[in-house]
């Protein structure tokens, strides 16, 4: 399952979608929102999604994942629109016959997401607002 | 001269003046709608990456381009 939502993610929801008879591991990474960068005080995060190419660029992510481990199930679900801090912004799951396999494929599969999907975020301050990782003056101020 | 219509998102939205915008340039590739793009957005220079998207797929600077393509500007990535 590949979920771009502007809904809250239910994380019990997708472990269920995930779990198999056959898995003796379900692994499950959830993304939640920080409440400061670089010193300052995060009020919200706004996360836009071109989603059609990020859906198919999981999918990619998904197919490359299903070759190196043996997945029973596997989701990814990312949030756009409005995030408070401490509210879920992705939970990817992953179950599998062995423990081993669900952390490589899981921590594979969110880092790729980071990497190469078409989804931005922009932190809200008390005194401004930035996209993330966009300038790189901005990271040298870090 | 060719018209394309192009997506954009993240900061290049901000930059570009909204989700959309048409541009018409003379040639026919990736490579040349880039070029285009940095003379009449220059602050598309100062980014610390910018990809250019055909049809939901990362293009090549020599992918050739047709009217019907979905072309989108992908900024730094910041998901997750």
């Amino acid at each position: 399952m590949i979920k771009i939502t502007e809904k809250s993610i239910d994380v019990q929801k997708i472990i269920d979608t995930v779990s198999s008879l056959g898995a003796g591991a379900v692994n499950v990474f959830i993304g939640t929102v920080r409440n400061n960068a670089n010193g300052k005080n995060v009020l919200w995060l706004e996360y836009e999604a071109y989603e059609t190419m990020a859906v198919s660029q999981i999918r990619k992510i998904i197919d490359e994942a299903s070759h190196r481990w043996p997945l029973l199930g596997w989701a990814v679900s990312h949030r756009i629109g409005t995030l408070k801090p401490g509210e879920t912004s992705v939970v990817v799951a992953v179950s599998t016959p062995h423990r081993k396999d669900s952390f490589e494929a899981c921590q594979f599969i969110i880092d790729s997401v980071k990497s190469v999907a078409p989804i931005w975020k922009k932190e809200v301050f008390e005194d401004g607002e930035e996209w993330i990782s966009a300038r790189p003056a901005l990271e040298m101020k870090a | 001269m060719n018209k394309y219509r192009i997506k954009a998102f993240g900061i290049t939205k901000d930059l570009l003046g909204g989700r959309e915008t048409f541009i018409e340039i003379e040639g026919h590739t990736v490579g040349h709608l880039r070029a285009a793009l940095n003379e009449r957005y220059p602050q598309l220079l100062g980014l610390r990456s910018l990809f250019i998207a055909v049809n939901n797929d990362y293009a090549d600077e020599n992918i050739q381009l047709n009217d019907a393509d979905e072309i989108a500007l992908i900024p730094p990535v910041s998901g997750g």
